[in-house]
């Protein structure tokens, strides 16, 4: 038979058989999907999903939270580059698994960076440091940690602020916590309901997990004063709540990597327990690494020996060991010292780029009489900016502006640059006025 | 800022009089094959092995880098992409991986009725796994085989699914027990998940033959049961990409919804970038759809988006005809070692009791599983007679 004849006859078969499946499937066995609904889709994946799809040469996307450059363009560090070459041409690289608790001197170097090579508690070894999948990974091992091992005394209960990232409360839920929240922003000054916020910690459940954003808080960019700080350690220490820091932007939110610790370090230096989820996403540029690290800040070095091995416990179910490549770039930059001091001046570079974004945002708003006090756009720290404005005047902006962001009226500043924030200013104005 | 230092002094706790909030933590034991790689790197005896891990090694005792995956280092370097993948990961990567499992343009395939997102090897494919039966497959168990790499049961575990054994191995015979085994699917509540090894069982080496793959897929219909197939050796087994998947492709053409869970760990030498893909084939492309976003859905709080080095890799090498034609021509070639005769893969089941396995490594510092497994990745030809003295020295003739 010819070749061709044969495959045609194949074909025909292997359609048939498809059709011999869908008529012969069992109805209601438990191979039948049909009682799975379709997940809703996520609501800041969605945002750049719109932007693609837009066809207007105006278009803006102000949703996702990468950095890019004046020229909108995603950034790979210099220093991260470098590291990668280096990688590539050394002879003993390898892919070989790494432990469970992932890249011994990038859990090192990682917790260095955060806790300041000054802190007692390292220097004391009683900081319990696993590698983990960027900042979520570390939440949810670190959740699952805590539901786990808390004492039985401990409700299993954690505050989020209002708002928080949107993947918070989806994490501690897994991990079997129930979520509460506490006030944070304050819709009429665009800044911190500092207030409510004490309020509602100091009516926690003693022995509650209490979630942190470390600097730059997400989505608002509202952030505590040093002041605040200091009060809000005081209120964790009298209603006794484990502190759990997200540190997502050490670096990033005003370009020095020891001022964006501060808040940590404080709760650190004061002597109490608490667990840390670091990640590299952005202050590295690592995104899709997922290069992160999951710290437990103990009371002694055996006990923090303990809690590293039950950290392994969770790790091993759920992806044995952790992925090697980012960890390693993180490693030699951090640990390289020309390719540490090249680092810090790439990210104050980033971190003065997303101010002049502020402060051109807010000279253009000024010049166009944007009713209401914009002061917000500046005192906002890190990549995001919660402007307050309503889902009508959001959908409008998405509409007729093209310019694209989460409903909830968070913007990136990232998104912006010189050239467009004019753009921006003109399309605000224009949808708080009328919408 | 006084202010702030008279703050930290009232709130300043001593670490040495203060309680910790951990007091009731337990040390964890060592995970029975993990620890051992921790045991063996705390062994200063220059004559140590470690046969624990299923890590390939060369004959120097090296770790081993395919020539096909360096070139393809070499190709991606200096890429400027390094933005957050897709929650299911790359698209190419699935895609290839699919194929390469079921077999190019399958007709499920082609009838987009595949679930498909990129995991954390097969762990992470596993676990993805299990958290989705939890959900939608309620009250169901895992039938795990007896017996099975030790994790799957942590796996599914922790995703709060119960599990039960099926008999697998049978040891007078070192082989299949296949009556066992059918009995088991028979007894089984209809509709349970049944774990498959899709080839070069881990730990034993045992696998069913076709004939036996055929028997099991009807009996398995017959039961309306749901195959989940672990394949982390596609390529090593056999030498032939195909021919190991072959259990797979028997079990679709029979009609069976079933799930797989791939690993590159092995069969690529990616193991330290966890690169995976996991697949769940439907009744239909709605299903599939929807299947996939729930798929998403356990992995977004669980790790946002899978890691994306590794599956550059992976992908540039099934894309490209020649890295192709070249990992092919790699995999088989390890093959020519002829450590292991009846047993396939990287693994020997040697039959030794816990006790002699700790009397080789507390008096020979050779390091394995205490089931008694020996990677032979782990044995060359410097080691292999200093292996067969241990063994026969721990044993003394009692096997």
């Amino acid at each position: 038979m010819q070749p061709e004849v044969t495959l045609h006859l194949s074909v025909t078969e292997g359609r048939v058989a498809v059709l011999a499946r869908q008529l012969c499937a069992a109805p209601g066995g438990v191979s039948n999907w049909e009682h799975v609904e379709q997940a809703p889709p996520d609501p800041i994946i969605g945002v750049t999903d719109a932007w693609r799809a837009d066809p207007d040469p105006r278009k803006l996307n102000l949703g996702v939270g990468a950095y890019r450059t004046e020229e909108g363009k995603p950034y790979v560090l210099r220093a991260v580059r470098e590291a990668e070459t280096q990688m590539l041409a050394d002879p003993a690289s390898n892919h070989e698994y790494l432990p469970i608790s992932g890249n011994a001197d990038f859990c090192r170097l990682s917790r260095t960076l955060a806790l300041g090579a000054g802190s007692a508690a390292l220097q004391e070894g009683r900081v319990a440091t696993v590698q983990a999948l960027s900042g979520t990974g570390a939440l949810r091992v670190g959740a699952e940690f805590l539901a786990q091992h808390l004492p039985a005394s401990n409700p299993r209960v954690v505050y989020l602020p209002s708002p928080t990232w949107g993947n918070h409360k989806t994490i501690f839920a897994k991990a079997g916590f129930q979520v509460r929240e506490y006030r944070y922003f304050d819709k009429a000054s665009r800044g911190l309901d500092f207030g409510g916020m004490t309020a509602d910690l100091s009516s926690a459940p003693p022995g509650a997990v209490l979630l942190l954003h470390a600097c730059a808080h997400n989505p608002t960019g509202v952030d505590p004063s040093p002041e605040q700080w200091a009060s809000l350690l005081q209120t964790t220490h009298d209603r006794q709540l484990l502190p759990f820091f997200d540190s997502a932007y050490q670096g990033f939110a005003s370009g020095d990597l020891d001022a964006d610790a501060a808040s940590l370090r404080l709760f650190a230096a004061s002597g109490m327990e608490l667990v840390l989820a670091q990640s590299f996403a952005k202050n590295m540029g690592l995104y899709g690494e997922r290069a992160g690290a999951l710290s437990v800040v103990c009371r002694s070095k055996a006990v923090a020996t303990r809690v590293e091995s039950q950290l392994k416990l969770v790790i091993r179910p759920m992806y044995s060991n952790p992925p090697m490549h980012g960890a390693a770039i993180a490693a030699r930059v951090m640990g390289d010292p020309r390719l540490n001091a090249m680092w810090k001046e790439e990210l104050k570079g980033m971190a003065d780029r997303i101010k002049a974004m502020r402060s051109a945002l807010y000279r253009e708003l000024t010049a166009r009489n944007a009713p209401g006090d914009w002061s917000f756009v500046l005192k906002q720290i890190g990549m995001f900016s919660f402007t307050g404005m309503t889902r009508p005047q959001c959908e409008l902006l998405v509409k007729k502006w093209h310019i694209h962001l989460t409903l909830d009226g968070r913007i990136s500043m990232a998104g912006l640059s010189a050239a467009t924030a004019p753009y921006l200013a003109e399309a605000i104005v224009d949808v708080v006025t009328s919408a | 800022m006084l202010s702030l230092t008279r703050k930290l002094a009232e709130v300043a706790v001593s670490p040495a009089s203060a309680a910790t909030l951990f007091a009731g933590v337990p040390e964890a034991p060592k995970d029975p094959i993990l620890g051992i790689t921790e045991k063996f790197l705390a062994d200063s005896s220059p004559m140590k092995m470690n046969l624990g891990v299923g890590a390939y090694r060369d004959d120097n005792g090296q770790p081993v880098v395919l020539d096909c995956v360096r070139e393809a280092e070499r190709r991606i370097a200096g890429k400027a992409f390094m933005e957050y993948l897709p929650i299911g990961g790359l698209r190419d990567f699935i895609s290839e991986s699919v194929q390469l499992a079921y077999g190019e343009g399958h007709p499920v395939i082609a009838d987009k009725q595949v679930a498909a997102v990129q995991a954390l090897s097969g762990t992470g494919a596993c676990r993805v796994f299990a958290e989705f039966q939890k959900r939608y497959m309620p009250g169901t168990k895992v039938y795990i085989p007896a017996p099975t790499w030790s994790n799957h049961f942590n796996i599914w575990r922790d995703a709060g699914v119960e599990f039960a054994k099926y008999r697998y191995y049978q040891p007078a015979s070192r082989g299949l027990d296949f009556e066992g085994l059918l009995e088991d699917v028979a007894a089984a509540p209809r509709g349970s998940v049944f774990l498959l090894h899709a080839c070069a069982h881990n730990p034993t080496g045992v696998d069913p033959t076709p004939a036996q793959w055929r028997a099991i897929s009807a009996a398995m219909k017959e039961r309306g049961h749901f195959p989940y197939f672990d394949m982390a050796y596609q390529g090593f087994a056999s030498g032939d990409c195909d021919r190991d998947a072959a259990s797979i492709r028997t079990f679709l053409a029979d009609g069976h919804r079933l799930a797989l869970g791939q690993s590159y760990a092995k069969n690529m030498g990616l193991y330290g970038q966890r690169v995976g893909c996991l697949s769940i084939v439907a009744d239909s492309a709605r299903d599939a759809a929807a299947v996939e976003s729930q798929l998403r859905a356990v992995a977004r709080p669980m790790y946002s988006s899978p890691p994306l080095h590794g599956a550059l890799l992976v992908t540039k090498v099934l894309q490209d005809k020649e890295l192709k034609a070249q990992w092919y021509k790699e995999t088989g070639s390890q093959l020519t070692w002829n450590h292991v005769t009846d047993q396939i893969g990287m693994f020997a089941y040697s039959g030794m009791s816990g006790e002699m396995v700790d009397a080789l490594a507390a008096q020979h510092h050779i390091y394995m599983t205490r089931d008694g497994r020996i990677s032979m990745a782990g044995v060359n030809s410097r080691n292999v007679d200093r292996l067969a003295q241990a063994i026969h020295a721990v044993t003394s003739g009692r096997l």
